[in-house]
């Protein structure tokens, strides 16, 4: 400002920096590259999983720098801190200024300084005062007069002051939206832990048992957590993650679930999440019921109610046991609780049964991609076609996971659906398997008999497991053969000893058992020709292995047409599949009673009308800015000339042509001086 | 937009802004006529409002006055061919080849690309014929967008009632939005400096928000319809989208002024170019009108989210980069203005400023994941 100060002390050097807008330019700049770091990395995971990403000396550098929650960091905050107390000593330094700037006229402005702007002009005309006061007034002006020693008249005026008004707005709005933000913001939480008074609590304890350390009193100012609650049940606490543990929140009140809605659209999307729940005081025990959407949240005591996410909640089971080690025993009833598991035991054996998320909905896309494969033309064609998704989204109906797990804790994981898949024409069950969870799982798929049961596939595969059987399956088999005069009849013996052994190499381990004994005992040059004949044998003989199946169940022959060869030489594929799905039962979702959970965010920001006023000043502090000009104009009448002078804080193009206008407006009268 | 210069801005108006201002409010009356027994206050208030708001930006800008009602027409035209069938798309010439959204989105596209290549011709002949048939080309295009939008909002009520949508919630149909919204931020700078040459340089970032407009229908089928999923179903969407893109179309018309100043500059084009003065000053006001509506973006943004997502603020990582360019082009104004800096260092930044902007547009949806994942490609 003024340079010929004496030198000033630190304390003012430093309020002139921070007041600076070097300074608050720099900080912007440093508050935009320290955002950036908390977009690229992923904010708030569980900490083992950055462990395991960066490796352990990374995850303790990055932990240290606090860049797994950046923007509630000590640092991000103290940027924060810096850049509002720079924008408040701006407005304490310029606001003065710019007050009495709006305030006044100038009016007293020398001649010299006059003269000198860039739109400033003598004109050779006589003005009188009331012609002066009248040019004013048409633009809208306001005046104030002064009288010069030398007898000239001054008439000073301008408008739009609302101009510096906005910078009043804005940057005021800038301090009361950050401290709006700090409301809600968790400092006091952060604060609390480094005191000790507040320590996260790491276990997994149930909520009752979390001592007193790692709760929040309801009283609590603002906070932003979460909470799964099953339909029927209650909830009175959320839970928030902090660092490498969690919190517990109390709550006012007690949040029931009475109900989740989930609707579709026709193509499979989804169109509502909602839940019916019932709010009820702790204090008065007022119940308020409410239906809660996504993008409609419900606000009770200044907690806002948002719908987060859903899931299962722990529905009960109905489940067809199918003992595979000894499959010619008869399927038993098993009753189960999803998200719950239960000991098992199986051929003398302990198991336990761990049921993971029953799934009603499976939505799965079954398209393909269209494009792959089209001639321009087509494509052009599709371009201009008006329609819905090409996705074909479907809901192949509910599934069910569980783990067995043998009492030497190793566990494989299935995963089965429960209705009907159609699949080139035919239906099956679905059953996938995995052993470890990274992996994704194998399918294999049940052909369905007429009742559309897997008890038929059951039956032939449990045939075909029965050595029992295999003298009457030997001896049908190569009757026909004989029938069909396929074989001589030399070779009766030989080949019915062939259709035994082949069906017991099978039955034991599928066509890997085959292709085993093969490599090890054909030479490879004749391997694909035998294995052909294997095959064939193979084929023919399953038509009697079910024919026996059913003979011995005491049920109608199997039909013999296209359909149901098809089935069994489907079967034939699954039978050897099953050799890879290692479990000693198969167990088939029969019903459920569907029980659904609702992940309910719950929010109290008592910052949030703070933040907007702060907005609504920005907006308008914005237009006042950029949309309001301030315009000066100095009118200096003396006898028989007039200066006119004009300044404005910007636009120099509008200036000019306003400039040229009033000057326009007087100069008809005289030439220019 | 000088509201308190000259007289009172009611004193200044003419009969043909009376007239276009009768004609809207004819409109409006009898769209209320039509639909008004369905509609719930908040309805009759949206209708209201924008009704006022054609009316006021007619007033403020004269081509309006022709550019609505022509689009308009087109869509109300595209509405009757239909005639509540949408099998009619693939039978009606007039859907088929012109009016259908998609035929309508092609020919944008093909009207900005041709427009771009004439906007060229035309400055480097300097030829003021070729370049007021640019302009021309560009209004076309831009009539052709509009009116595809609101075609494609009436299609999407004819796949199922509860499939219909206005047209902003996805990629595809926010880049159409963001061709239209620049190309016509860029009509009334370039009437209101008289610089059609400029336009070579503005429909360069336009034709390559066409070409990905394409890439994105062919390759993807991006332009199927799709119903909205639960976080989309909020009002919030009709004003935030649009008002976002008005700020990203006037930074991306800022950065090309800038590329254009840059090049005067340094003697390239020079005399071929609008004054450079000129066009730092165009580059200003569109930054300007840009980061006013940012700012009612970002603010509408947190409503929304204090709606959706539990908390106004989240920090997710759209939120944050829309911080970024706000602090970005915060930074761009107060050396402007503050520091009364001018000229090369303002349009490099400005052009810089794209970068950003772009990466906050499009760059997030593709790297970055958060919950505004409805916008990824």
């Amino acid at each position: 400002m003024n340079s010929q100060k004496k030198p000033a002390s630190p304390g003012y050097r430093l309020y002139e920096l921070l007041s600076s807008m070097r300074f608050a330019i720099g900080l912007l700049t440093i508050l935009s590259i320290a955002s950036v770091i908390g977009t690229v990395l992923k904010q708030n995971e569980p900490y083992p999983n950055y462990a395991f990403e960066f490796g352990q000396f990374w995850f303790k550098a990055f932990e240290y720098l606090g860049l797994y929650d950046v923007y509630h960091s000590a640092w991000f905050l103290t940027i924060l801190a810096f850049l509002v107390t720079s924008t408040t000593l701006c407005i304490v330094r310029n606001g003065p200024v710019f007050l009495r700037d709006m305030k006044g006229f100038r009016e007293k402005a020398a001649e010299g300084s006059l003269k000198a702007m860039k739109h400033s002009r003598e004109l050779a005309v006589s003005l009188d005062e009331a012609q002066a006061v009248a040019l004013i007034q048409q633009r809208g002006m306001r005046y104030k007069r002064s009288q010069r020693d030398d007898g000239s008249i001054v008439l000073a005026a301008k408008k739009g002051s609302g101009s510096k008004l906005g910078y009043f707005f804005a940057h005021i709005a800038m301090v009361v939206i950050c401290i709006g933000g700090l409301m809600d913001g968790n400092l006091p939480l952060k604060i609390g832990e480094l005191t000790g008074s507040i320590v996260p609590e790491t276990r997994e304890l149930p909520q009752g048992q979390i001592p007193a350390q790692s709760r929040l009193g309801a009283n609590n100012l603002s906070f932003r957590g979460s909470v799964t609650v099953v339909e029927n049940k209650s909830a009175d606490v959320i839970f928030m993650n902090s660092g490498k543990g969690y919190l517990v929140q109390e709550l006012p009140f007690i949040v029931t679930l009475k109900k989740f809605h989930v609707d579709y659209y026709s193509n499979g999307m989804p169109k509502l999440f909602a839940s019916d729940i019932v709010v009820t005081d702790k204090a008065s025990g007022k119940e308020t019921p409410a239906t809660v959407k996504v993008n409609h949240p419900m606000i009770v005591d200044g907690v806002a109610i948002y719908q987060a996410s859903f899931g299962d909640g722990g529905s009960p089971l109905e489940l067809k046991a199918w003992n595979l080690a000894q499959p010619q025993s008869a399927a038993s009833e098993i009753k189960g609780v999803s998200l719950n598991s239960q000991p098992l035991r199986v051929n003398g054996q302990d198991y336990q049964l761990e049921f993971g998320d029953l799934r009603v909905f499976n939505i799965e896309n079954m398209g393909k991609r269209e494009a792959d494969g089209k001639t321009l033309q087509q494509r052009m064609h599709d371009v201009r076609e008006v329609k819905q998704d090409t996705k074909n989204l479907k809901n192949v109906g509910p599934s069910i996971t569980y783990k067995l797990r043998d009492s030497h804790g190793q566990a494989r994981e299935f995963h089965h659906y429960m209705a009907p898949m159609e699949q080139e024409g035919a239906l099956y069950q679905i059953a996938g398997v995995r052993s470890e969870v990274a992996q994704p799982f194998q399918y294999l798929r049940i052909p369905l008999d007429d009742e559309l049961k897997i008890d038929s596939f059951m039956r032939l595969q449990a045939a075909l497991k029965n050595p029992v059987l295999y003298d009457e399956i030997a001896r049908r088999t190569t009757a026909k053969a004989m029938q069909g005069a396929a074989i001589s009849p030399a070779m009766e013996k030989q080949f019915g000893d062939s259709v035994k052994w082949i069906l017991a190499r099978f039955g034991e381990g599928g066509f890997v058992a085959l292709e085993k004994f093969l490599d090890a005992k054909v030479p490879a040059d004749k391997r694909q020709a035998i294995a052909q004949t294997y095959i064939k044998i193979l084929q023919g003989a399953v038509i009697d292995v079910m024919a026996v199946a059913q003979e011995k169940a005491g049920l109608k022959p199997w039909p013999q047409d296209e359909k149901h060869y098809r089935f069994l030489l489907d079967s034939l594929v699954t039978v050897s599949a099953f050799n890879d799905y290692k479990a000693p039962l198969y167990l088939e979702l029969q019903g459920f009673d569907q029980v659904q959970s609702s992940g309910l965010q719950m929010t109290r920001s008592p910052g949030k009308n703070l933040v907007y006023l702060g907005s609504l000043m920005l907006v308008i502090g914005i237009i006042l800015m950029f949309y309001v000009r301030e315009v000066r104009l100095w009118l200096v009448l003396r006898a028989g000339s007039v200066r006119v002078a004009m300044s404005s804080n910007r636009h120099n193009r509008d200036l000019d042509e306003d400039f040229d206008k009033i000057v326009g407006a007087l100069s008809p009268r005289a030439g220019e001086v | 937009m000088e509201l308190l210069m000259q007289q009172p801005f009611y004193k200044r108006l003419n009969l043909a802004d009376w007239l276009f201002a009768l004609f809207i409010a004819v409109v409006t009356g009898y769209t209320f006529s039509l639909y008004g027994s369905r509609m719930d206050i908040y309805e009759d208030l949206i209708l209201l409002g924008s009704g006022a708001g054609i009316v006021a930006l007619g007033w403020f800008w004269g081509s309006w006055r022709w550019f609505f009602p022509l689009a308009g027409a087109m869509s109300l035209l595209a509405i009757e061919l239909y005639d509540h069938n949408l099998a009619r798309a693939g039978e009606s010439f007039g859907l088929k080849y012109l009016l259908s959204s998609q035929s309508s989105f092609m020919w944008m596209c093909t009207l900005f690309f041709l427009a771009t290549a004439i906007y060229w011709a035309g400055l480097l002949s300097r030829s003021d014929m070729l370049n007021r048939i640019g302009s021309g080309l560009t209004w076309a295009a831009s009539a052709f967008a509009l009116a595809g939008l609101f075609t494609r909002w009436y299609e999407s009520y004819l796949i199922a009632p509860d499939v219909g949508r206005i047209p902003v919630s996805n990629l595809y149909e926010v880049f159409i939005l963001f061709c239209l919204i620049t190309a016509l931020m860029y009509l009334y700078y370039e009437a209101k400096f008289a610089a059609r040459q400029l336009g070579a340089f503005v429909l360069l970032v336009i034709s390559a928000a066409v070409g990905f407009i394409l890439w994105y229908t062919f390759d993807r089928q991006a332009h199927t319809i799709q119903p909205l999923i639960p976080a989309l179903q909020s009002w919030w969407m009709k004003i935030h989208v649009p008002a976002n893109f008005v700020g990203y179309g006037a930074f991306a018309l800022s950065a090309m002024l800038g590329v254009a100043q840059l090049l005067s500059r340094r003697g390239i084009l020079t005399d071929k170019l609008p004054k450079a003065e000129v066009i730092d000053e165009m580059m200003y006001k569109a930054i300007s009108v840009g980061f006013l509506f940012f700012t009612i973006a970002t603010i509408l943004g947190a409503m929304w989210a204090a709606d959706a997502w539990g908390g106004y603020w989240s920090w997710d990582p759209k939120e944050t980069w829309a911080l970024i360019v706000w602090l970005n082009y915060a930074a761009w104004l107060h050396v402007r203005l503050v520091k009364g800096w001018r000229g090369e260092p303002l349009a490099w930044w400005a052009v810089i400023g794209l970068l950003v902007t772009t990466f906050a547009f499009i760059g997030v949806n593709m790297f970055l994941s958060g919950l505004h994942s409805y916008g990824s490609l």
